[in-house]
């Protein structure tokens, strides 16, 4: 033991009672934030809103030239039966503004899958023959769900989908 | 580049001056005992409860075709609702828990007498808004206990004298409880805890202007006297160390202790449990309730029961200082009091057959008798122990009280 002053309560060692201070707050801060975990994440999507993250459609009931929207995370999806004719069409045009060969745009040509939010601001586009007219601000998507004209800055957003069996996909699952 | 910072602060806003007038100078008698702590632990379990119920609320539905199963979809579904929702129901009796053990050190080291009577009483619109609180949480869940609770005790209503029938549906919205209480309750339930929160600010307010009492019962010269912070802060914090290590103790490994088992089934308007019983921080109150054969009367035993607290600075006759701990009748009386409260609480949770009614109606029976022997007691008390002589220190300090008194006057 080293002399200690005349007070018995004088700290021997400043330097270390600072450190544990230091170490002790740093530990309680640590704890505090770790205990926010549980709260912020409760706001994050329950168990049974995740469980809706995929969703299952049967394509045997969409004739060719049909479309149908269906669903998937709350969202609308267009699946569009493409018959052989615009097949052929989209396969030989690029697009127009957002360019992009229809080949990418699909799994299987006959079936076209996609995000029926316009690119723009969100509203859902309206079927015609040519492909898609935005009654919000005009954006014009040919068949493969690309943006010709009007503002929309890209084509029409692909979910992760893939084939469960022939006439099968799953919305959700790549 | 901080301290220029507080500058601009303090010449706009009074930040470094309220710092040290109520914390790192504030002065805090240096002989408190841990049984301070329970203010302090009181405040951390409302923010507790505040936060809980905050993110609860998020995902619970107040709707009696909802509710339930709402509460089920918090405990499955929503991450980490489990925990959300146990730290609300264990924190519920937690908060009875210090608030029970803060009253205890008041009554015990005689906090309440003057000049602390305004925080008692605030302390106690405090104590019945939680207790209110706490009735109407209690129906959420919306679970065979929680149906019938709020049943019970809505009807209790139904005792007051010509318009009996009329209080009790407008309370409930209906003719019995039904979804319009539940959605009111909802509503109330989380508007009290802003009550609360002003509540304990006017607590606090009168505190920091009559400072902390102490165990000795005497106010300290100031060189007694030492800084909130660092000292207390850091007391404070190690009793919270061991209240959290109780409370998650039940939080993690016995969470439906304080829930009764018959609240797992969704409320049944047509078939009442065979055995109802309030949660236990209401089972002494609850027994007084019983003790009276006669429903008006039992109501009101039971509203005076808590509300007699209040006139406590004025049945305490007593001037000598220091509390139980220098008075040997009051602390005869104190534990009788606690011990009388002890086995209201368990008769209060028994069925009300053979000997359950004359135990109930002795321990209530006890319990005002108390009150009622203290002004007698006190000025007995007091007469007895400066006949045997009181110590010096003691002396001197009634004979100021006096001289001040005089020089009032």
């Amino acid at each position: 033991m080293t002399a200690s002053s005349d007070d018995g309560n004088a700290p021997q060692d400043p330097a270390r009672r600072d450190f544990l201070g230091t170490v002790t707050a740093a530990v309680a801060t640590a704890g505090a934030v770790a205990a926010c975990w549980p709260f912020i994440s409760s706001m994050n999507p329950s168990t049974d809103v995740l469980a809706e993250a995929n969703t299952e459609v049967d394509l045997s009931g969409i004739a060719a030239g049909q479309m149908q929207t269906v669903a998937w995370q709350g969202k609308p999806i267009f699946i569009l039966h493409r018959t052989p004719d615009e097949i052929t069409a989209m396969a030989a045009s690029n697009g127009g503004k957002d360019p992009q060969p229809d080949g990418q745009r699909v799994k299987n040509p006959q079936w076209l899958v996609v995000i029926a939010l316009c690119t723009h601001m969100g509203c859902i586009p309206n079927k015609n023959s040519e492909g898609w007219l935005c009654p919000c601000h005009g954006s014009v998507y040919d068949n493969s769900g690309r943006i010709l004209s009007g503002p929309a800055p890209r084509n029409l957003d692909i979910p992760p989908y893939t084939f469960a069996t022939a006439d099968k996909i799953v919305i959700g699952k790549s | 580049m901080s301290n220029r910072v507080i500058a601009w602060i303090d010449q706009r806003f009074p930040l470094s001056s309220f710092i040290k007038h109520e914390l790192t100078e504030y002065p805090t008698p240096r002989n408190l005992s841990y049984w301070w702590n329970f203010g302090f632990l009181a405040g951390f379990v409302l923010v507790l409860q505040v936060v809980s119920g905050l993110f609860l609320a998020m995902h619970y539905k107040p709707d009696t075709a909802l509710a339930f199963d709402s509460v089920q979809h918090i405990m499955r579904n929503v991450n980490y609702g489990w925990l959300l929702r146990y730290m609300h129901s264990t924190g519920a009796s937690a908060f009875f828990v210090v608030i029970y053990l803060h009253m205890a050190r008041t009554l015990y080291y005689g906090s309440y007498r003057a000049p602390r009577e305004l925080m008692w009483w605030s302390g106690q619109i405090i104590l019945l808004t939680i207790m209110a609180t706490a009735f109407m949480g209690y129906l959420l869940p919306w679970g065979q206990m929680s149906y019938w609770g709020a049943q019970v005790i809505t009807a209790l209503f139904g005792a007051t004298p010509f318009v009996g029938d009329q209080i009790v549906i407008w309370l409930r919205g209906g003719f019995a409880v039904g979804d319009p209480t539940l959605t009111r309750f909802f509503a109330l339930h989380y508007l009290l805890p802003f009550v609360i929160f002003a509540m304990v600010f006017i607590h606090l307010i009168a505190l920091h202007s009559v400072k902390s009492s102490n165990p000795s019962g005497i106010n300290l010269r100031a060189k007694d006297n030492i800084p909130f912070h660092p000292y207390f802060t850091i007391k404070d914090f190690f009793g919270l160390g061991i209240f959290l290590i109780v409370f998650c103790a039940f939080l993690f490994f016995k969470p439906d202790f304080f829930i009764g088992t018959e609240n797992n089934i969704p409320a049944n308007p047509l078939h009442t449990p065979t055995h109802i019983e309030p949660e236990w921080y209401f089972l002494p109150f609850y027994a007084i309730l019983r003790a009276v054969p006669d429903a008006l009367g039992g109501a009101v035993a039971m509203a005076l029961s808590i509300l007699i607290y209040g006139a406590l600075p004025y049945l305490d006759r007593s001037k000598i200082p220091g509390g139980a701990r220098y008075r040997p009748i009051y602390r005869l009386l104190f534990y009788i009091f606690v011990l009388d409260i002890m086995v209201l609480a368990y008769v209060g949770g028994q069925p009300p057959v053979g000997p359950v009614v004359s135990i109930n109606r002795i321990a209530t029976f006890i319990y005002f008798g108390v009150f009622l022997v203290l002004p007698f007691a006190s000025i007995w008390e007091e007469r007895w122990l400066r006949a045997r002589g009181l110590p010096p220190a003691v002396q001197e300090i009634l004979a100021n009280e006096a001289s001040q008194h005089g020089a009032r006057q």
